[in-house]
């Protein structure tokens, strides 16, 4: 039995790398410090979803098969395609991701990461404005202002208070974990108020209403000391619940909001009572807030980037900050999703001058999303092979544009079962990065950090790096051989 | 008032459970119970005469779906439905890129009826009904 200190996780933009493992019989025991997926990601490395060999689809049914065969099968696909999809990217390492663009650039394929889904409108509004940002580490010890903006750290990101935000210790601000305790006390006091009232042992004062969103006057908060949290959603998350002021925007309505506040911090005046359903009092408060702060932030997430408007709420949202910055210090910062998006994102600037949605086709690359992006690309049905890699675009896509990805030859690479590898016609399996592989991964605020191996990958179990380098010498050889003939 | 079905608007996300589950594996129960759920603001629920975990059937233009509709435990959304991401919300998302490579996952107008026979479909039988595999 040994024990690995500070682990990396592999599973979340926040890399938390305080992770502690303990390992026994060559499998991981006990996970310390982290979080419920963290937990899950790192006892998944043993579990029966595992893929253990190679498979091949043959008569409609996936057959094992041996990684030259499946090689060289995928290297033919790819080589004789004329335009493939190569899709996924973010929960595998960088060292994957470059040997990625060099295959997309051979085969002259479209080069897409997950991020086309996640904050590929945040990209395209950081490429319009500009994006004024900072580290997380700048957060933890200075921020006095914490604003969650269309996202729920508290599930998607479980320890990004408790490391980076409202929950931390900085070395100038301090962690705001008692005031949360006390009102987890406070609510389940009045709950259980509640459920003796239902079981008739205490007399009942408050009949059960239905929850309504007037039900949010936020309370005062400019009084309140210490670090304040914001949360503006169109549903009460679980994050909006440990905050301090929760405003309840209507759907669709972040971007005329955005704007109502930039007026406000402009000092201007606005003639309705009410703006996306919130009351502009309130709206004077979050302001009072913002411009009061020593050190603010705004983390967004999905909330702006994939209701109406997409990334002009992201242009919207950066812009406030640009004109907050003329009265205090601001930041913005996207909550990145797959722990290694962000490298995704840079490994691909760095070798083709383009984040995502890349176009190797003519020979060069040349980026436009909408046109070069992959979910656009399926629904024109233009694609004619596609080759997967640590992603599950079969869940996550909308099926209609799953239904021409599965027509063609589909190259999956991933070390679990996931509905992509269900219907995929080669399936690869791989060692797990950050478990079974060291690697190298990029956090949300782009910190490169290292990540682990700590346990052996299952015997004869391949990692991504490996995988694709072998399938790219098939590619070049066939290329060569093609060449030789003509 | 009882109706028989209600147009509302569709929004997928993120929840811890579905996060853990799709760590474990895709194949888990967890994955499952955590993907086939749609939550929704309890005055909608009283409008269809929905008690928690009702089957419910969801259609929009792209296809339709049948979940379990589970009472949304904080504050009020309504006329929003959240489902978790996975392939059971992915089967009735709009596909409208708008131009720029992201396919609507929140917005879509969404029909929602009360299908308390109807059975929920697992991730093999999802996959063959859509996809033929």
């Amino acid at each position: 039995m040994s024990i690995v200190k500070s682990v990396t996780c592999p599973v979340c933009g926040c890399l938390c790398d305080d992770i502690e493992l303990t390992i026994a019989d060559g499998a991981v025991a006990q996970v310390k410090n982290g979080c419920a997926m963290c937990e899950a990601k790192f006892f998944s490395h043993n579990n029966k979803h595992r893929i253990t060999t190679p498979l091949m689809r043959k008569d409609g049914e996936l057959v094992p098969v041996s990684y030259d065969e499946a090689i060289q099968k995928s290297a033919e696909i790819l080589a004789n395609a004329t335009y493939p999809i190569l899709y996924g990217w973010s929960s595998t390492d960088c060292e994957a991701q470059r040997i990625g663009v060099a295959l997309a650039e051979e085969v002259g394929g479209v080069l897409d990461n997950t991020a086309v889904v996640c904050h590929g409108p945040s990209i395209l509004g950081v490429q319009d404005v500009g994006i004024p940002t900072c580290t997380l580490g700048q957060v933890r010890h200075r921020a006095d202002l914490i604003i969650y903006w269309g996202c729920d750290p508290w599930s998607a990101h479980p320890r990004h208070l408790e490391r980076y935000t409202s929950f931390t210790d900085g070395r100038f601000e301090g962690s705001e974990w008692k005031s949360y305790i006390n009102k987890v006390k406070a609510a389940a006091g009045k709950k259980k108020l509640r459920s003796l009232e239902r079981k008739g042992i205490l007399k009942e004062r408050h009949p059960h209403i239905a929850p309504s969103v007037n039900d949010n006057k936020p309370p005062e908060i400019l009084n309140k000391k210490g670090r304040k949290l914001i949360v503006v959603d169109v549903r009460k998350s679980m994050t909006a619940e440990v905050a301090d002021y929760f405003l309840q925007v209507e759907y669709g309505k972040d971007y005329e909001l955005i704007q109502a506040v930039r007026a406000l911090v402009k000092d201007q005046e606005l003639d309705v009572e009410k703006v996306a359903g919130v009351p502009v009092e309130y709206l004077q408060q979050l302001v009072d807030a913002m411009t009061s702060c020593e050190f603010g932030v705004i983390f967004f997430g999905m909330g702006l980037t994939q209701s109406a408007g997409k990334f002009r709420n992201i242009d919207v949202a950066i812009s406030l900050v640009r004109d907050l910055n003329m009265r205090t210090k601001f930041a913005i910062m996207p909550m990145r999703g797959h722990f290694n998006v962000t490298g995704a994102n840079t490994v691909f600037t760095w070798q083709s001058g383009y984040p995502y949605g890349i176009d190797f086709s003519m020979g060069y690359p040349r980026y436009n999303p909408g046109e070069t992006t992959v979910v656009d690309i399926l629904m024109r049905e233009e694609s004619d092979a596609g080759l997967v890699i640590a992603s599950d675009p079969v869940s996550n896509f909308p099926r209609r544009a799953v239904e021409h990805l599965v027509k063609n030859p589909l190259i999956v690479i991933d070390p679990h079962m996931n509905a992509t590898s269900l219907v995929g016609d080669i399936v690869f399996p791989a060692s797990i990065v950050g478990i079974e592989k060291a690697g190298t991964a990029y956090r949300m605020d782009h910190v490169p950090l290292p990540l682990k191996k700590v346990v052996d990958p299952p015997e004869g179990l391949l990692s991504d790096e490996e995988i694709l380098s072998r399938i790219l010498n098939e590619v070049r050889n066939i290329k060569l051989k093609t060449l030789e003939v003509a | 008032m009882v109706q028989e079905k209600l147009n509302l608007t569709l929004l997928t996300g993120r929840t811890i459970e579905q996060g853990v589950g799709k760590e474990s594996g895709k194949g888990t129960q967890e994955y499952f119970q955590s993907t086939t759920m749609v939550y929704m603001d309890e005055t909608d629920m009283n409008k269809l005469e929905l008690r928690n975990n009702d089957h419910v059937l969801l259609s929009t233009e792209e296809g339709s779906v049948v979940l379990r509709a589970v009472r949304h435990p904080r504050g009020a959304m309504p006329g929003l439905v959240y489902i978790p991401y996975g392939p059971w919300a992915n089967a009735i998302c709009s596909t409208k890129t708008t131009s720029i490579g992201m396919p609507s996952f929140k917005g879509t107008p969404v029909e929602v009826q009360p299908a308390l026979n109807q059975p929920i479909l697992t991730l093999k039988e999802l996959l063959r009904k859509e996809f033929g595999r």
